[in-house]
């Protein structure tokens, strides 16, 4: 199809997606450079088309965050506690079935279990979260835990990495989430993160649990410190990790909320900024299957427009987001199945309730 | 080579010729969400070829919430009983408040007061006229044709006398949907389609400038939001009157319809049809009162050039549960990082 372009260096980068050869780091600047948002849109629209035709995925999710107490405390982070801090908790295995059977009733496929580096845990805690949950849920899928806590369980246990995703993939670990990433640059963990795990050792850690033939997420934190050449680099890195692993499900890119948190002072993302953000991922990820509008952090209305901007799925139900709207998010704390699906309709695609690998789920 | 459909009217959008009605009904439900926005967005740069946001600072003032409108899709409105007339001192506060925080104009509108007759409004507009330096965009065509009967007097003189008191400019509220069907079941006692062009046409022809909206996402169908454009489009023919159309979705929130709310995309399909089927209104605005912030942002670049007014005080979509707030550094910045330049206009859409 012909596009009209109102920004003419869009035309080099729209030959070069249709004759299918990779983006170079000046494309991606131009691609978050452009005032063009909606020439930008077409060639990321056009992309997602050719990949998933009509459809648009959502899963039926549940979030299971089992402690919010954290030694790393990143600066832009809302939700973290001291161990003793007004607000802090750990859930017990009683905790965590009873929420799990809370909604039991619930077409629940997919469990996104995600917490903080809380020192009071052992190693068996995890192995019998891990049991806990596939005990009451067997058909779900297990997403959990971060390169970031991967790294801190395999101090916690003593064993390799690669044993220690050996076993925690033993106790029903199917998958993993993408946080963590952050902006994979020196400059900005050092600034934001400085406690956490650096990219080197995020990159190992990635490949080891790849290797083991679990498969992960990748995400983007956007909106706060990083430079427009940071965020191309942090693709572009992934890009690499991807054609060597072949182990990354979807990309992520997660808007910054600043409420509650050190960086308090920052204005939320804008919607420009939020799109483009889907645009780059799907044009510069070009051996990536799925790019995520992730609605809880752009807001229902902007993800659902997002689905024509390159992304093809809107993450999941949820019913109980706690970590963003600790920072501050206004949009819902969850989505029905059918508001998810009128969101997607009335976007021009159609729906599809899938499992954590993409597979259809029929109800 | 053989063209779609579709393909001819396109080609007919890019030749800026009109299109009609049966043409428009085709795009909507057709074509897809960015190929709207491409043609909604190329037909704004002929409209404003300068890469330029406006928008205005003001705020609404209801000087009562007294109605007998009975509007289904309405969650503000109260009885005789348990309702308010602002006093002239609680008015004069706050206009000078809008004044104090660098407002160029109110948006006075009120509900359909039973009892209050022309003498009010003229004694009303008057006395702020003596206190203020302040512009008067007021009484929607539904309140001036309400204020006509209960004092029996024509609509062209109810204007002429409204003008004389200090009324400068009239906003395009009350038009919901221009289709007699869907008013009678969303807002009985409104005045109907044709009343309220009558007031716009008569309005005009008086000098007096207005602005025109459309509230979708009710009990109307796809083809009375087209039929509500041509309506517009017909009488912007006769008078060029009108300075710009606003579209907005109804919020449900509060109210006596139940209907799912419009979405996102639905909004921007929309604007992106009124911004290519109004060849003859300069401006289309954006509404992030009911769209929000982001959606706002979104929207100036599917035929928006303007984001309407930053809104001191709002009170409609607020008591249907929506309640956006963006002061005029936000507006700014939402303009300015979609890379316009934003700048401050007065009612006529002149920049300040």
């Amino acid at each position: 199809m012909k596009i009209s372009f109102l920004d003419e260096r869009l035309e080099s980068i729209y030959s070069k997606v249709k004759q299918g050869s990779r983006l170079s780091k000046e494309d991606g600047m131009c691609i978050y450079e452009t005032p063009d948002l909606i020439g930008l849109g077409h060639i990321a629209n056009h992309v997602r088309c050719n990949l998933h035709g009509n459809k648009a995925f959502y899963v039926y999710n549940q979030h299971l965050n089992y402690t919010n107490i954290c030694k790393n405390r990143c600066r832009f982070c809302a939700y973290a506690k001291d161990d003793g801090e007004k607000g802090s908790y750990v859930w017990s295995m009683a905790e965590i079935e009873k929420r799990l059977m809370e909604r039991i009733d619930e077409p629940v496929a997919e469990l996104h279990i995600v917490g903080g580096l809380n020192e009071n845990l052992n190693f068996d805690y995890f192995i019998d979260l891990l049991k806990t949950v596939k005990r009451i849920r067997p058909k779900a899928s297990i997403k959990a835990f971060t390169c970031v806590e991967i790294d801190y369980l395999s101090n916690l246990s003593g064993l390799s990495l690669e044993e220690t995703v050996r076993q925690l993939k033993a106790a029903g670990l199917d998958m993993m989430p993408g946080g963590g990433a952050e902006v994979l640059n020196t400059r900005v963990h050092d600034a934001l993160f400085p406690k956490k795990i650096g990219h080197d050792r995020w990159f190992e850690i990635v490949r080891t649990v790849h290797k083991a033939g679990i498969k992960t997420n990748a995400t983007m934190l956007y909106g706060h410190i990083e430079t427009l050449e940071e965020r191309v680099d942090h693709l572009i890195s992934l890009r690499e990790l991807q054609d060597e692993t072949h182990g990354f499900s979807a990309f992520i890119p997660l808007a910054f909320h600043s409420q509650n948190t050190q960086l308090s002072h920052l204005p939320p993302t804008t919607a420009m900024d939020d799109l483009k953000n889907v645009a780059a991922a799907r044009l510069m990820l070009d051996n990536f299957s799925h790019i995520k509008a992730y609605w809880v952090m752009i807001g229902e209305s902007l993800a659902q427009v997002a689905l024509n901007f390159g992304a093809d799925d809107l993450d999941g139900t949820i019913i109980e987001e706690r970590i963003t709207h600790t920072a501050g998010a206004k949009s819902a704390k969850g989505l029905t199945q059918d508001q998810m699906e009128g969101m997607i309709r009335s976007a021009g695609f159609e729906p599809v309730q899938r499992d954590s690998f993409y597979n259809p789920v029929l109800n | 080579m053989h063209m779609s459909h579709i393909d001819t009217i396109i080609k007919k959008i890019e030749e800026n010729q009109r299109i009609d009605s049966i043409e428009a009904l085709d795009l909507y439900r057709k074509l897809d969400l960015l190929t709207l926005g491409s043609l909604a967005n190329q037909k704004r740069f002929l409209f404003h070829p300068e890469k330029v946001v406006t928008y205005v600072v003001d705020r609404n003032i209801n000087y009562t919430n007294i109605c007998v409108s009975g509007c289904r899709f309405c969650a503000f409105y109260r009885s005789v009983e348990k309702g308010y007339i602002l006093s002239k001192q609680e008015l004069g506060e706050k206009i000078q408040e809008t004044i104090d925080l660098g407002g160029t104009q109110i948006l006075l509108q009120g509900g359909m007061h039973p009892d209050l007759e022309i003498d009010f409004y003229v004694d009303m507009l008057t006395s702020i006229k003596e206190g203020f330096d302040i512009h008067i965009h007021g009484f929607s065509p539904p309140e001036i044709d309400f204020i006509a009967k209960r004092s029996h007097l024509s609509v062209a003189k109810t204007i002429s006398i409204l003008k004389k008191a200090g009324l400068d400019s009239i906003p395009g509220g009350g038009a919901e949907i221009l289709d007699d069907d869907v008013r009678q079941r969303v807002s009985p006692n409104k005045c109907l389609s044709k009343e309220w062009l009558e007031v716009m046409r008569q309005a005009h022809l008086q000098g007096m400038r207005s602005s025109a909206t459309m509230m979708f996402g009710h009990l109307e169908q796809d083809f009375h939001i087209i039929a509500h454009l041509e309506k517009i489009r017909a009488l912007q023919d006769e008078t060029r009157g009108f300075t710009a159309f606003i579209p907005w979705t109804f919020q449900p929130g509060n109210t006596k319809i139940n209907v799912k709310k419009k979405t996102s995309v639905d909004y921007l399909k929309v604007l992106a049809v009124s911004r290519i089927f109004l060849d003859n209104i300069d401006n289309v605005q954006a509404s992030w009162v009911t769209q929000g912030d982001k959606i706002g942002q979104t929207a100036l670049f599917f035929g928006a050039n303007d984001m309407g007014s930053t809104m001191i005080e709002e009170n409609v979509v607020a008591s249907a549960g929506v309640n956006f707030m963006l002061p005029e550094p936000e507006l700014k910045r939402l303009i300015t990082t979609a890379g316009f330049e934003p700048r401050q206009r007065d009612c006529f859409y002149d920049f300040l």
